[in-house]
């Protein structure tokens, strides 16, 4: 008796079976015809990063990297935040004293219920793309596992200018070696939440964080 | 509660479009909707594309990597199956929808699931899984926000990416009262929508099997994804600690990189953005982070055959982006559900018949639920050329009911017409005495210098247009007066 | 150039007006026309409502007549879709190469009517005069298949008297769609209501489009709602002078 995946195999041999036995997958032509680099200038593909951050309704600032710590202060001040989530791996200064830190851990992770009642979560990125406003988390040092971001309403994300790239290509390539080597889990955040599906209003926030707010950080002199 | 409205895929009699389409097209609020949805999204994709130089170069490097997997679609297979094992999941395999059913419901049982959370798949919608896992005492619970309005009404999707187009706010908002057990409600769609994650986020957190669809695969990697707006797709592959995603086995891409194309061509023609909200790739099981055990079920159910289909293969490119369907006058006029399947819309029209198969009265009547005019094919960011397969199925349709349809076949009066026209035209004394006996047998039709009634099947057209009557001279008649009877100046 | 009138069986037999008028135009250019008496039908009808294994023989018929031509010419922009673009499939149907090697060589000779005034000749004006409020439908086959762009309206727009005027939503597929038209009559019409609704807001006299199928079906539409404004095919419009008025 056949298997299903012997089936289903034989069935798709007999169906391609007007493709050449000596053909190759690599002997099809794919033409890339498209843009693979941006080659604006640095500061203008951090400033459109920026604005299209900023066009899907999160909260951006951008910061000089030495007044990272005072500006994560007052935005979780300004929020009223009380109990924040904190991956492993956040530079402690990032961490303001009067905030009760909830930090999670690989052997004493958070609860489900715990991420739900905090205020808000902090993270870094792995990277951000200019071209789409997209900030991108690879689960790895000081962005913490997928939930973390998830069950809390508040996202207090910091995005280092030299982590900004142009294009979509570009955030592909620099994350392929992740993906490959250590199979971490990949999530594109553009924008909080939002559906479109009451008589087609956009509306923010089903699930997921209802506030993102973006921290971008540079050297001093680089605006 | 699931209803189970008689589709395509549902295996019994489906009625044809003609006749649904007669139907819908009197609902005047669907119209008023979804005329203003389509026309709403058509314009906004319009700008998110003309922004990228680089459109016409990405439509061409998508529809080639889907033309190179496709050709080898057995290897990749095998080497996502290597893959996705490798990386701590499990492949299964499933012929038909009810084998993919049975796998998943047995995945739930085996956890002791007595519920489960969704996040939106076609694929499911096509093998009825909702009602098999309740036939199986499992409830499962759509988490798009959509899907969920749908699901409470009891109806099905009329649009493959606002499935709910056709309800208004005041519609949904007496629906969350009645079903979510909500007292005082506005309806204001940011109360709504609070409403419905309120009442969600507990099934997420208390679900211990998710099931999810996914948007591509990577071969080389294993790297599935999700594609979404609304976080109930991170809720659903995060959260419970069982993940089983349903994939049609067309819906793979070779590399990681390959992601550049496809997550270009998406966001801007779905939803008309730079990029969606939110998308999840994940690899097979991460420890310490998400479910920690995954299923991946590869699902046929007729994929093969369109596969075999050397013209229809091309049907098998489609990312389920929805742009054929914003941009087509006979679905935004006739809607979603006049097209009896989970498929609606340009895409609909081929893909249905070639999945469930040729000589289904219901879905043999999709391929000409078209003007043929193109714009689909102008949109579709992976250039299937949907006139071309819509001509091809036609053609398939007409051979299998003179092949196959015996006797009634032959002798259906559409059949014997066009074969009588053939012979006319092959023929030029023929063609030329058709021409004259159609002018001299119109006399009783022409009244007052218009025919304002065709007999037969023919009455359609003057149910709405007169016809101006055959002239009394042919060109060739003037021709031959004019040259003599031979052929130059 | 030996030049080929390719008039379609629609014209020949429905709309020879338009047929007398695509002659009177080219000879008025100085192209003097043949009309091969043995064409009939492209096989356009057959072969989109699936009878294709039918239009074979009448491809073949097409190819014979017209391959020794340097250019053929149809006042059609849905036949003319049919030989340049499905021609190829229907010889791949009939599995036979050297069919499909002489539609190959075939089709790059077939032109609608505004392409090769304007792309083939090089002309725009040809001297024509029409004093009348005129708007023009893009059909879908020349629009999207043929390409023709903007070579209709360049034609239109120099033509002495018009005052020619754009149509809203003018894309939007007009609902013929050949049997369509028949088999789908609800939806067919229901894109018609709102055809006619853009050509009526332009308050124009005339709409004018490159194929008589879709005027008959816009035409038919406008008739039947008594709202005085008519159709008239391009080719009509182009071959009116001061001194040959077609009404």
């Amino acid at each position: 008796m056949t298997s299903a995946r012997e089936e289903i195999l034989r069935r798709v041999r007999r169906a391609t079976h007007d493709v050449p036995k000596d053909e190759h997958p690599e002997d099809v032509p794919v033409e890339r015809g498209y843009r693979k680099e941006d080659n604006a200038p640095r500061d203008e593909i951090v400033k459109r990063f920026a604005e299209r951050v900023a066009e899907y309704e999160a909260t951006v600032h951008r910061v000089n990297e030495s007044d990272l710590p005072r500006a994560i202060a007052e935005a979780l001040e300004r929020r009223g935040i009380r109990q924040l989530v904190v991956p492993a791996g956040l530079p402690d200064e990032w961490i303001p004293k009067d905030v009760e830190a909830l930090c999670d851990a690989a052997q004493s992770p958070l609860s489900n219920e715990e991420l739900d009642r905090s205020d808000g979560v902090l993270t870094g990125c792995s990277l951000g793309i200019s071209q789409t406003g997209t900030i991108v988390l690879d689960a790895g040092e000081g962005q913490g596992r997928r939930a973390l971001t998830l069950l809390p309403d508040y996202h207090l994300c910091v995005v280092r200018e030299d982590q900004v790239v142009g294009l979509v290509p570009e955030a592909f390539a620099k994350l392929e070696e992740t993906v490959t080597d250590e199979g971490r889990a990949i999530t594109f955040i553009s924008g909080p939440s939002a559906t479109s599906d009451i008589e087609l209003n956009r509306v923010e926030g089903v699930h997921g964080p209802r506030t993102l707010e973006v921290l971008i950080a540079g050297q001093p002199g680089d605006e | 509660m699931t209803i189970e409205a008689p589709d395509a895929f549902s295996g019994g009699k489906t009625p044809n479009f003609e006749e649904t389409a007669r139907e819908s097209l009197t609902d005047s609020q669907l119209r008023r909707n979804l005329g203003k949805a389509t026309q709403t999204i058509r314009r906004k994709r319009a700008v998110a594309v003309e922004e990228m130089p680089d459109w016409e170069q990405l439509r061409e490097a998508g529809r080639a990597l889907k033309s190179r997997t496709l050709r080898h679609l057995d290897e990749y297979l095998l080497r996502l199956e290597e893959s996705v094992t490798r990386a701590g999941g499990q492949v299964h395999w499933a012929r038909d929808g009810e084998e993919a059913n049975r796998i998943i419901a047995g995945i739930a049982k085996r956890h002791d699931a007595g519920e489960v959370v969704k996040v939106k798949s076609i694929a499911t919608d096509e093998t009825k899984l909702n009602e098999y896992l309740e036939r199986e005492g499992i409830e499962a619970y759509e988490t798009d926000l959509a899907e969920l309005i749908i699901q409470l009404a009891g109806e099905t999707s009329s649009h493959i990416l606002v499935p709910a187009i056709h309800k208004n706010r005041s519609e949904i908002r007496e629906l969350f009262m009645r079903k979510l057990g909500v007292e005082d409600l506005s309806d204001d769609p940011p109360d709504l929508a609070n409403a419905a994650r309120l009442y969600l986020r507990e099934k997420f957190l208390k679900a211990k099997v998710g099931i999810s669809g996914a948007n591509f695969a990577v071969a080389d990697t294993g790297t599935v994804c999700v594609v979404e707006s609304e976080g109930n797709g991170r809720m659903c592959t995060t959260l419970p600690p069982v993940l089983v995603t349903l994939m049609g086995i067309e819906k793979i891409i070779p590399t990681w990189q390959d992601y550049e194309v496809f997550m270009q061509l998406l966001p801007r023609s779905s939803t008309a953005e730079r990029m969606n909200p939110y998308t999840t790739f994940w690899t097979g099981v991460s420890e310490g982070d998400g479910p920690q055990e995954f299923h991946l079920v590869l699902l046929d159910n007729g994929r093969t055959e369109v596969l075999a289909d050397e013209i229809g293969r091309q049907t098998l490119n489609c990312i389920r982006c929805s742009a054929c369907l914003n941009v087509c006058p006979v679905y935004e006029r006739t809607g979603g559900h006049a097209y009896n399947s989970v498929y609606p819309g340009p895409i609909g029209a081929i893909l249905t018949p070639q999945l469930v198969g040729i000589g289904k009265p219901g879905s043999d009547s999709l391929p000409y639920a078209s003007s043929l005019c193109g714009a689909c094919y102008e949109v579709c960011p992976v250039k299937i050329n949907i006139p071309e397969v819509l001509i091809h199925l036609r053609g398939r349709v007409v051979r299998h009911k003179q092949d196959e349809g015996g006797l009634k076949g032959k002798l259906d009066p559409e059949n014997v017409a066009m074969q009588a026209m053939a012979k006319t035209f092959s023929n030029l004394r023929l063609y030329e005495g058709a021409q004259r006996a159609a002018r001299i047998g119109q006399w009783p039709l022409a009244r007052s210098g218009a025919i304002h009634r065709l007999p037969g099947r023919l009455a359609g057209w003057t149910d709405a247009r007169d016809l101006k009557p055959i002239p009394e001279q042919t060109f060739r008649e003037w021709w031959r007066s004019r040259n003599g009877s031979g052929e130059g100046t | 150039m030996r030049v080929a009138l390719f008039v379609t069986c629609f014209n020949d037999t429905l709309f020879p007006e338009t047929g007398r008028a695509t002659v009177e135009l080219l000879e008025r250019l100085g192209i003097g026309v043949d009309f091969p008496l043995e064409q009939t039908c492209c096989g356009q009808m057959h072969f989109n409502t699936g009878y294709q294994r039918e239009a074979i023989p009448l491809v073949r018929r097409f190819v014979e007549v017209f391959e020794d031509y340097d250019a053929v010419v149809a006042p059609s922009g849905s036949c003319v879709g049919m030989v340049r673009e499905l021609y190829p499939m229907a010889a791949d149907l009939a599995n036979d190469k050297h069919l499909a090697a002489r539609v190959e060589e075939l089709t790059p000779r077939v032109f609608e009517l505004s392409e090769f005034l304007v792309k083939k000749l090089g002309v725009t004006d040809i001297g024509a005069y029409y004093p009348h409020r005129v708007t023009y439908h893009p059909t879908c086959h020349s629009l999207r298949m043929l390409k023709v762009g903007d070579a209709p309206v360049k034609l239109l727009r120099a033509v002495r008297g018009i005052d020619f005027v754009e149509l809203p939503e003018a894309r939007e597929c007009c609902g013929f769609g050949g049997t369509f038209a028949v088999k789908n009559a609800d939806t067919s019409i229901a894109m018609l209501g709102d055809k006619l609704r853009h050509v009526l807001d332009t308050e124009a006299e005339i709409c004018t489009a490159g194929d008589n199928s879709c005027l008959m079906h816009m035409g038919g539409g406008l008739k039947r709602l008594r709202a005085g404004v008519r159709t008239v095919h391009l080719a009509e419009i182009l071959a009116t002078t001061e001194e040959k008025i077609t009404p």
